[in-house]
């Protein structure tokens, strides 16, 4: 309705509040974190959308499923069992090597090693920043997912959330340019920060001096220090050391071993869980 | 539901969803920036019903699709639809070129303002393609206005403009 005379205030004057309403946002998001409830709130009317948007690729691998041919779903099949019985092998050796590793530190009154628990999770696709390494995640606080959670795939770490709603979550993947996380050389134990650089295939070890010892192809691990990634995860392979004299540090970058931009599905890991103490069925 | 107010959510929606449709690698830099076209055209069509208190809600909700903070692209929205509010009896006569040129004025300042903020944050893109969704939703806006008028005529009862 066209109204002869303005209700309300002015255009401008809510203009200003509104303006100052999101930098008030803004720096109690940023600031504080508080603004977990409204985005949830929000996610609600975008989940449809986001779902919907990934309805097609949905579609698109279940027909591929659905109408692949007997003898290709009987190969995959055979593969797939020949793989499960190597898995189980080599199962079976780390269950031992667990249970030995459980009485060493009883016996030397060590603190339990904490448990881990996983819960598959799978990526929507939608698009979310072309310059930020972010997913979104089919899991949320309905699943007990929490802030800052990690995620890997079945080659390494990928990332954490950073915003949990209640059936979906925002993650980041380590290579977001605000990402940093501790890690250790596996060969030697060296320890380093491993600093995202907004390339997909790219992180940066930062402060590294120049008679460490480091060499190109070195896995990098999760180092468990700072308490948000468990420990002995693999994260990365370096690819490229340049030790420049007129440089303090050493320039080391490393390429991420999970997948970031293929995987589909992916892996949340609650850690700091009680041990669950295994068991010895050979106990006299 | 008012036909008018049916038509423009439909639209918005449809906005949205192509905002976060998944594109090739190559094509995410020239995304236009299809929720600000799409108010645009609204707050020129109907000032009285849309205007910079929908513009920021609107806003709230690129935040959330974009993992923004809250507030990033509603500040710029707000002050995008303000100054198009205030001049869309001036923009409305204008031609689609005249109207397509403002456009890329005031969604170069809204990107900005954005890449401001993410600078405070720090991590800010270094790249000049940043601003392309700005050219390109200024090459695509001919299309939005008419497909966008062309709806509104077939849907509407109010068409006075």
């Amino acid at each position: 309705m066209q109204t002869l005379f303005l209700q309300g205030p002015s255009v401008t004057l809510r203009a200003i509040i509104l303006i100052i309403a999101s930098i008030g946002l803004m720096t109690l998001d940023h600031r504080w974190g508080q603004m977990e409830n409204v985005r949830n709130t929000l996610s609600y009317v975008l989940y449809p959308l986001q779902y919907t948007i990934d309805l097609p690729i949905r579609m698109y691998h279940w027909t591929d499923e659905t109408i692949s041919t007997h003898q290709t779903l009987l190969d995959e099949n055979r593969k797939l069992e020949d793989l499960n019985l190597q898995n189980k092998v080599r199962l079976q050796k780390l269950d031992i090597l667990e249970r030995e590793n459980f009485r060493l530190r009883e016996l030397l009154h060590a603190t339990p090693k904490t448990g881990e628990e996983i819960l598959i999770a799978e990526i929507i696709n939608v698009d979310v920043d072309p310059y930020r390494q972010l997913i979104v995640i089919n899991k949320g606080s309905n699943d007990n997912v929490y802030i800052s959670q990690p995620i890997i795939d079945a080659h390494g770490v990928m990332g954490q959330t950073v915003h949990v709603n209640t059936s979906s979550s925002t993650a980041m993947l380590i290579t977001d340019a605000s990402h940093a996380m501790p890690v250790q050389i596996d060969r030697t134990g060296l320890r380093a920060v491993a600093f995202g650089t907004g390339k997909i295939d790219q992180l940066d070890l930062r402060h590294i001096p120049h008679n460490a010892d480091i060499r190109e192809g070195d896995t990098l691990i999760t180092s468990g220090l700072g308490g948000r990634f468990p420990a002995n995860y693999p994260v990365a392979v370096v690819t490229h050391i340049e030790r420049s004299p007129d440089e303090a540090f050493v320039t080391v970058r490393a390429e991420p071993l999970a997948l970031l931009d293929r995987s589909r599905e992916v892996l949340l890991v609650w850690h700091n869980q009680p041990q669950i103490i295994p068991k010895t069925n050979d106990e006299p | 539901m008012n036909p008018n107010t049916r038509i423009g959510v439909l639209t918005i929606i449809a906005a949205y969803m192509l905002a976060m449709m998944p594109l090739p690698d190559w094509a995410q830099a020239f995304r236009p920036d299809w929720v600000t076209l799409v108010l645009i055209y609204w707050t020129m069509a109907l000032p009285d019903n849309i205007g910079v208190t929908v513009a920021w809600f609107a806003g709230l909700m690129l935040d959330v699709t974009h993992g923004a903070l809250l507030g990033q692209h509603a500040l710029g929205l707000v002050l995008v639809i303000y100054v198009i509010h205030a001049q869309h009896q001036r923009l409305r006569v204008a031609s689609l070129l005249q109207q397509a040129l403002v456009i890329l004025f005031l969604l170069l300042i809204k990107q900005a303002l954005v890449l401001w903020v993410s600078g405070i944050m720090g991590h800010a893109p270094d790249s000049w393609l940043y601003f392309m969704p700005s050219v390109t939703s200024a090459i695509f806006w001919p299309w939005v206005y008419i497909i966008l008028r062309d709806l509104r005529r077939k849907f509407a009862y109010k068409t006075h403009f």
